[in-house]
């Protein structure tokens, strides 16, 4: 908790630079070194760590993190985050790397207090890494141990033989990756956009390589020249790569990433789904886009849903409906394992249908033992349970949201369609960002009910941390010995 | 030649026997009356002795002797065998093993264990029998460094589509060497306008893929393609490296292996291989996985009496060839006689490898093709080599062209030579050449 006073001196910097109130940082960095330091004082370093420990404390730090993450919301009592809800969602949308934002007016907010929503997702895409590559990966959640057997050899079983060693390497790699995007965007902006300026480009780069999606333009991506938008593509599908394979990739191994399965299916699925989308675009009498702009738009669009950054290059709720289906399916997608994307990921998908083949072949010959296999490995059996278990799990949680933002919306008297509310709550459930109807990506969620964003900020938490971590929290084993 | 076994079981008798006759033999086992028994059955002399101790080997005087056979049915006791005769002075070591594993590290460095070969006879026997199911229309074939290159010897029919064609025309095979064809009892080093005529044997070296492509163009009737139906029956390390074999080869087997564990591990390894779990004596399960179509079935369970079981159920079921696997040998002819096509013995395979090997130790293997017409070496060559260095255009000027070089092995992967490839030290070498130029190219590593 106490590191966490770093990031906010950031934030803190730019408001001196802008000659602007520093009073919401300063207050959030006096109650992060209180709080932090009383579990210091409190906390039992010698006391070991189960994974039951290691579930609730993943899970409770997050959920502190983003409550001081919306201090500064709150201190500086300006528009629509001043309220407590309100304040709350939209750190939790950060941290998450979501990206669904209450925003309503973007000019009436200090530049200070944007650059902290884009310094959120940051933390927010560093922390999932570490947390995946350090934490969940050893506790095996919905699959995720398979990230280590998938990726490596059979001896081999991290990029270093010590956690914390591994989560060093993958944190400079994401340092690194960020400080490129900056350099890229700035020096595309100096040539071709002016408003693409140094303040842009950091707060872009914080939230494309973290796949989060904030943006403090108002029309996101769409605000840039086509060839800034065109640069945006390759960070947020490299943000959304399996940070160890990448890290092979640049140590003079690119073929474990390139023969990857779960790579082909994450890159063939953008480029299908995004030619598709192109394709419905171009066939559309209602838009008149021209050749690069179709391709542009289609690509962009799918490729931002699907590793879950969620910028936009135009507002796609005004497509047809086919086209914007096709964005709804993209939602469930998600990225590798391994990165900082958000969603089912495409592991999981992959060794799900697989796994459903076999179930065709075996009903055939029952007899016949076939393992499933990524990459030519083959996969644990519990492993498969447990992608099947995340799954099913991933679809109830979103059709219990899905309906409880109609009928919670219903109460208070609006009219929610079916569809928004089904992008909405896939939107906020899989860490997407924008959703469609009033929530769509130029929109806001401010417009829900009060219950339904707070109910929002909970199940954001729960996607992000892949679901288990806090839901066995709730369970009665979890608690007795 | 002085020569030493270790081991009087059905391995090292039959060795004995078939060196007893020119050369000195020793033959060394622990077991007093087997050891007593085979000195009057053959001319050799034994002793009742551990072969693994230092002292017993110096009675037996292999510090001077040329050539140490370890040929018990224990991988171990043959491996310290041949590095205490290595202590005591240079025989040429041969050592058996079962297991595959030893091999592999032999492999890796062929000083390990003080063995100058290993002959692995779970291998062994699984080449053998891919052979006879991928190449049932060679005449005669040979797999060399460590599997890694095949050859094998085809006699062109007139209706063969390379009939009639130029070497040139007819290589079009990826990794594939025509070496050499017979002609009317000549040998025919061919060059790129050589024609090949219909009766001419045709000798070929290069990938058993390539090879096994190549057959299903001379002989498409006989050999297999990947459609086919192969089944193999058991699990065993037999059953396990006979399917990754055919794996290489393109070939995609069924394996049937009862034990559940055993069927997922070979299901893991064994990407290529539909592995089932069940009884191979089910009937009904048989006829519902239409096994009885199978054109070709191994019977590579542990016991032979499974084996005869499976291998006459399969026969009577209407399998097209059933091979099985016989562990005593004094039940291969029994299994032929009773309709079995192919019966094939582990110690058998293993003990005329051993042979053939133990003749021609200078090379480090070595085919004799059409009665000595010509020969296949492979040679390893060393750093002081004259070859070493040396383009292979230049070399086949200074040796008049009498001899292909077929395939080249280095650091364990197959290089396809070409006529600008340049020789390196610690390469295997395949050379086809006519015996005398063999000699020459053997003397010149």
């Amino acid at each position: 908790m106490l590191y966490l006073a770093g990031p906010l001196l950031f934030p803190l910097a730019v408001a001196l630079y802008y000659g602007e109130s520093v009073l919401p940082f300063l207050v959030a960095i006096a109650v992060t070194l209180a709080f932090g330091g009383g579990c210091r004082a409190v906390g039992d370093s010698e006391s070991e760590l189960g994974p039951r420990e290691a579930f609730l404390s993943v899970s409770a730090i997050w959920l502190c993190i983003a409550a001081v993450g919306a201090i500064p919301f709150l201190v500086a009592g300006v528009g629509t985050i001043a309220h407590p809800v309100n304040a709350m969602f939209e750190s939790m949308s950060g941290l998450t790397t979501t990206g669904g934002t209450v925003l309503r007016d973007f000019s009436i907010h200090a530049n200070s207090v944007l650059m902290w929503r884009q310094v959120l997702q940051w933390l927010g895409g560093l922390g999932i890494l570490i947390l995946v590559t350090a934490v969940l990966s050893s506790l095996g959640v919905g699959g995720a141990q398979l990230m280590e057997t998938e990726t490596q050899t059979r001896t081999v079983n991290k990029l270093s033989p010590k956690i914390s060693q591994t989560a060093r390497l993958i944190w400079g790699l994401y340092l690194g990756l960020t400080v490129l995007a900056i350099a890229v965007y700035y020096l595309l902006g100096l040539v071709l956009d002016p408003r693409m300026d140094l303040f842009n480009a950091v707060a872009h780069a914080f939230t494309s390589v973290s796949t989060a999606g904030f943006s403090p333009e108002p029309m996101s991506v769409g605000a840039f020249h086509p060839a800034i938008q065109w640069a945006f593509i390759p960070f947020m599908v490299v943000g959304s790569t399996s940070f160890v394979l990448l890290y092979y990739a640049i140590n003079g191994d690119p073929r474990r990433l390139l023969e990857n399965e779960e790579f082909h299916f994450y890159i063939g699925s953008i480029l299908l789904l995004g030619g598709s989308v192109a394709a419905l675009l171009a066939l559309d009498p209602s838009l008149n886009f021209g050749v690069e702009e179709t391709a542009r738009h289609g690509l962009f669009n799918v490729a931002s849903i699907i590793t879950t950054t969620g910028y936009a290059s135009t507002d796609y709720t005004l497509w047809d409906p086919a086209s914007k289906h096709f964005i709804f399916m993209g939602m469930f997608l998600g990225g590798m394992v391994g990165s900082t994307t958000c969603s089912i990921k495409s592991l999981r998908w992959l060794v799900a249908l697989k796994s459903l083949a076999r179930g065709l072949f075996t009903s055939i010959h029952p007899e016949a033992v076939r393992p499933v296999r990524v990459s030519g490995r083959p996969v644990d059996e519990d492993a498969i349970r447990d992608i099947y278990t995340y799954l099913l799990l991933s679809i109830i949680l979103f059709f219990a949201l899905t309906v409880f933002v109609v009928v919670d919306s219903a109460r208070v008297g609006d009219a929610v369609g079916e569809f928004d509310a089904m992008g909405a709550a896939a939107s906020t459930f899989l860490n997407i960002g924008p959703a469609f109807g009033e929530a769509g990506p130029y929109g806001t969620y401010e417009g829900f009910p009060t219950t339904t964003k707070a109910v929002m900020v909970v199940l954001m938490w729960i996607g992000r941390i892949e679901i288990i971590p806090v839901l066995v929290l709730f369970t009665r084993a979890f608690w007795t010995s | 030649m002085q020569v030493v076994i270790i081991g009087a079981g059905e391995v090292g008798t039959v060795i004995a026997e078939s060196l007893a006759s020119e050369h000195e033999v020793i033959v060394i086992d622990k077991d007093e009356d087997i050891a007593e028994k085979l000195q009057y059955d053959l001319d050799v002399l034994t002793m009742a002795a551990d072969g693994t101790s230092l002292e017993t080997q110096e009675t037996a005087n292999v510090g001077n002797a040329d050539m140490f056979l370890a040929c018990t049915d224990d991988d171990r006791t043959n491996l310290v065998a041949c590095g205490t005769a290595k202590v005591l002075g240079d025989p040429f070591t041969i050592a058996r093993t079962k297991s595959v594993e030893y091999l592999r590290t032999w492999e890796r460095d062929n000083t390990a264990f003080g063995a100058d070969f290993v002959v692995c006879s779970d291998l062994q026997t699984a080449e053998d029998i891919v052979n006879v199911i991928g190449l049932p229309a060679a005449i005669d074939m040979e797999l060399f460094a460590g599997g890694l290159v095949q050859l094998a010897e085809f006699q062109i029919s007139p209706d063969s589509p390379l009939t009639g064609q130029t070497i040139a025309q007819a290589d079009r095979f990826d990794s594939l060497t025509f070496a050499g064809l017979f002609r009317d009892h000549e040998v025919l080093i061919p060059v790129g306008d050589t024609v090949i005529e219909a009766g001419d044997r045709a000798v070929v070296i290069g990938s058993p893929r390539s090879v096994q492509s190549f057959a299903k163009d001379v002989a498409p009737a006989t050999t297999p393609e990947s459609a086919d139906d192969i089944v193999i029956v058991g699990g065993s390390p037999i059953g396990y490296q006979i399917a990754r074999l055919l794996e290489k080869r393109k070939l995609e087997p069924t394996l049937i292996e009862q034990n559940e564990t055993q069927a997922r591990e070979l299901a893991e390894d064994l990407p290529g291989t539909l592995v089932m779990q069940h009884d191979a004596t089910d009937t009904e399960f048989l006829s519902r996985e239409h096994i009885d179509e199978a054109d070709v079935a191994v019977a590579a369970l542990t016991s032979d009496e499974q084996n005869l079981l499976v291998a006459s159920l399969a026969k009577r079921l209407g399998v097209e060839r059933v091979i099985s696997v016989v562990e005593n040998s004094q039940y291969v002819e029994l299994f032929e006689e009773i309709g079995i096509d192919v019966a094939v013995n582990p110690r058998t395979v293993t003990a005329e490898e051993i042979v053939r090997f133990s003749f021609a130790s200078v090379a480090e293997n070595l085919a004799v093709l059409e009665n000595d017409q010509a020969e296949v070496l492979e040679l390893e060559l060393g750093a002081e080599s004259p070859l070493v260095g040396c383009p292979i255009a230049d070399l086949d000027a200074e040796l008049d062209g009498q001899f292909v070089i077929g395939a080249i092995t280095r650091d364990r992967s197959r290089l396809t030579p070409r006529g600008d490839t340049v020789l390196k030290a610690g390469d295997h070498i395949i050379v086809f050449a006519e015996p005398d130029v063999a000699a020459e190219l053997a003397s010149m590593t």
